[in-house]
């Protein structure tokens, strides 16, 4: 059977998810003979190097960088995965949908109680900077997703089983015990 | 306020667990509950400011901010909106001079709006300071209002005559209707008072008592199904020093209301099966987590409690038997549908936020205080009395092979008799009809908004049925004509919820977008699961009926449907199943709307969203390759 390949990026999240992946511990040993890895910090390629079978995409999007790579996998990947709490519902990040940007860079960078010094009231503004969004994005409302893995982080075990799953293309265990939210 | 507050902890012993009752004292006294009061608070009963805050801010009926002298909290059902909600809370807010969630610059009224209360027969209905208005219109919204700026008293205002029943008795008179339309085995009027106790206990021992509930199959009637029987057992298997029956009064799935009905008619009823359960598995502590839109029966039921401990149906050696030594309090709620989770309920009992436990452990290992407790709901421990008194013999003569006995429908929306019905396990969705006089059917929701909703027409296939796999216990995989689905835990399980529907009712925006934003209300908050996706299906929910929806948005909503079961409780893992069951059951209706061509469609906007935070930091919007 020919390897899919895999890659996988974190937008707007914590690597949190890229960690509970790495806890399938040695079966990585065992996924790497059904797998070839692109684009991912996994092995550290930067750039697609050709067509992509898996993408897994941990966080939601913050801001325009964001939204470039997400566009840049689903252009890349044939199927795309929404991977965590983050990227399927936005998560942590989007605790700050309820208030204005205006106010969270007031806070973040001026008013706030642990900025230290910033006399000159500087907000962040260089061009080389990615542009904050409005809210943050879950990533289906950004690009077609086609599958939805839940979690904060997504158990080992179900990462596992998912990519079996997509790799084989066999029908995907769920036990509660698995998916269960804690 | 500062003595005040010091006065009403010692009344409960500065006990942290009282915190609910110490809480809504307050709100008695003074409408709300300040900073300042929870800092006294929080001396009294030793806990953290933070602690009394996470109580007070989960349940609707607390506030920190002043409310008015007369509170009203507007029903927001369905089923009161499908009668006229609208036009009552303009008339509502026009009267009073406020909006709802706001209280009227004079500081007479207080506006806002609350989930099911268990009217629905008879809504749109409001409480106003925990007296139940029902069947409101413009007219007796104007008059109400007139009256209470008059100077009346809420007791006065009640002017039109009470409810039926015991709605009239001197400690409840309310306005509120029973609408008893059928009677059976539970219902029926020829119950002899505390029989079981006086006769029946000295006869059984408590494993006899256990084993006759076991043999009858009695299953939990508040909707889940768990054989009682064996949660009795469980309770019974654990070494503790106390144990503690609990009768889950806290009816909260919109659309029911038979406990209301039961509590109202046959309280002594429910009383003497939460005894003969203490009795059953050796429990010396009764709660009963009366929900606090029942408030008005508090008094009432109280008075029933008392005459059962002076004829020795409470207290110590009761009716006789050695050292069977039980009493039962009576735990007011605060407004929240997820206290209706037994281990959520547990919690509001111990003083704190109504959020459900990981488990296990279940409640009958370890549940109020740490002890083996058994919660059970209401219309449960009323059969349970029919069911050791007749024998179980008798009460399998009733229902189907795996549903045994009857159950109480609780029946409201298009039909001629709302009310209540006891109807035998094994009833039809068409005899339902009938009986309430439902010609014009388009929808019925069976088990309220967690439950499903179910088509009239017949169906022939539904969906792929990997999802119908998913989508159990509904059991709609077998094609049949729906009319002839029957209530039951292995067809249509319900706690007897039934909402009914006629083709004028706009399906999508009515009903399942009202069923949404009661999910969205009622969320612990606990787990992200529950917390978010019921508000990002109903985005998805408009953005369908508003024309921008593609099919693979019907398929993410499906899809989303089977992540939300990941949640701790029943609220979380049900809180799709208004969107779910109607995909499943009225594809057609979400299909009219979505564009058939188009593989995807998202109206998000790069350089708006990147507008504001660039205009307030100062840059250019400059886009590449997007």
């Amino acid at each position: 059977m020919e390897k899919k390949i895999i890659a996988t990026t974190s937008l707007a999240g914590c690597f949190g998810c890229h960690m509970s992946f790495l806890d399938i511990d040695e079966r990585i040993l065992d996924l790497i003979e059904l797998v070839e890895f692109n684009k991912s910090p996994i092995d550290d390629i930067k750039n697609f190097t050709k067509q992509v079978d898996i993408g897994l995409i941990e966080g939601g999007c913050c801001n325009s960088e964001n939204i470039e790579l997400l566009k840049l996998f689903r252009e890349n990947c044939n199927i795309l995965v929404s991977f965590g709490e983050c990227a399927i519902m936005g998560g942590l990040p989007a605790l700050r949908n309820g208030i204005p940007i205006e106010e969270c860079l007031q806070e973040a960078y001026i008013d706030g109680p642990t900025v230290g010094e910033n006399k000159q009231k500087i907000l962040p503004n260089n061009e080389e900077l990615p542009m904050l969004l409005d809210k943050v994005y879950p990533c289906h409302e950004i690009v077609k997703i086609d599958y939805f893995l839940p979690g904060c982080p997504p158990r080992a075990e179900l990462i596992w089983n998912a990519l079996v799953a997509l790799v084989t293309g066999k029908e995907m265990e769920l036990p509660y015990e698995v998916v269960k939210f804690d | 306020m500062k003595d005040k507050i010091i006065k009403i902890t010692s009344r409960y012993q500065n006990d942290r667990h009282r915190l609910m009752d110490i809480l809504i004292d307050i709100h008695d006294l003074q409408g709300y509950v300040s900073d300042t009061d929870i800092e006294v608070l929080a001396q009294q009963l030793g806990m953290s400011e933070v602690e009394i805050n996470e109580t007070v801010t989960f349940y609707h009926f607390f506030s920190k901010k002043p409310r008015g002298k007369y509170n009203i909290f507007l029903n927001n059902s369905i089923t009161a909106f499908m009668r006229g909600r609208e036009k009552v809370k303009k008339t509502l807010e026009e009267e009073c001079g406020t909006k709802i969630g706001s209280v009227s610059p004079d500081g007479l009224f207080g506006l806002y709006s609350t989930s099911c209360m268990g009217m629905n027969d008879q809504g749109p209905s409001a409480i106003i300071n925990d007296k139940v208005f029902t069947n409101l219109t413009p007219y007796r919204v104007r008059k109400l209002i007139a009256d209470l700026k008059s100077g009346k008293t809420l007791d006065e205002a009640i002017y039109e005559s009470t409810g039926d029943g015991n709605n009239s008795d001197p400690d409840v008179r309310s306005m509120v209707f029973n609408n008893i339309r059928k009677r059976m085995i539970l219902l029926e009027r020829n119950y002899k008072k505390f029989e079981v106790i006086r006769n029946l206990l000295i006869k059984h021992s408590p494993d006899e008592i256990v084993g006759i509930v076991e043999e009858s199959n009695l299953r939990g009637r508040g909707g889940a199904g768990f054989p009682t029987g064996l949660k009795w057992r469980f309770g019974r298997r654990v070494e503790a020093d106390h144990r503690v029956i609990i009768c889950n009064a806290d009816e909260g799935e919109p659309g029911t209301f038979k406990d209301r009905v039961l509590l109202t008619e046959f309280p002594d009823l429910v009383f003497e099966g939460m005894v003969i359960a203490a009795y059953a598995t050796s429990a010396d502590i009764g709660l009963v987590y009366l929900r606090y839109e029942y408030r008005y029966l508090y008094k009432y039921l109280n008075r029933i409690l008392d005459e059962m401990r002076k004829q020795n149906l409470l207290g110590e050696n009761i009716a006789g038997v050695k050292h069977f030594n039980f009493d039962i309090r009576i735990q007011l709620g605060a407004g929240a549908y997820v206290c209706g989770e037994e281990s959520a309920l547990i919690e509001s009992l111990e003083g704190k936020r109504g959020e459900p436990r990981d488990k296990p452990p279940f409640p009958v290992q370890n549940g109020y205080l740490g002890y083996p407790t058994i919660v059970n709901n209401v219309e449960t421990l009323a059969a349970a009395v029919r069911i050791v008194k007749n024998g179980a013999d008798w009460f399998k003569g009733f229902g189907t092979t795996d549903s045994l006995g009857t159950k109480l429908l609780s029946v409201s929306g298009d039909c001629k008799f709302p009310g209540i019905y006891e109807v035998e396990w094994g009833t039809s969705i068409r005899e339902v009809m009938e009986m309430s006089g439902a010609d014009d059917v388009q929808a019925i929701q069976v088990g309220g908004p967690s439950g499903v909703m179910i088509s009239v027409k017949d169906i022939d296939s539904l969906g792929t049925t990997d999802l119908m796999k998913w989508y159990k216990p509904s059991g709609m995989m077998v094609a049949q004509k729906t009319f002839d689905r029957r209530l039951s835990y292995s067809d249509l399980p319900t706690g007897g919820s039934i909402m009914i529907f006629n083709s004028q009712r706009d399906l999508l925006n009515e009903v399942v977008m009202n069923f949404m934003d009661f999910f969205i209300e009622e969320s612990c908050g606990s787990c992200s699961t529950c917390r978010n996706l019921p508000f990002l299906m109903k985005k998805k929910l408009e953005k369908i009926v508003s024309g921008h929806g593609v099919r693979k948005d019907i398929d993410d909503l499906l899809n989303w449907g089977r992540i939300i079961k990941v949640s701790r409780c029943g609220l979380g893992q049900t809180a799709a199943n208004p969107v779910v069951s109607s995909i499943l059951n009225f594809r057609y209706l979400y299909e009219q709307h979505v564009k058939a061509m188009a593989d995807f469609d998202n109206v998000f906007d790069m350089e708006k969203s990147v507008e504001a935070a660039n205009n307030f930091v100062g840059r250019k919007t400059i886009l590449h390759h997007v």
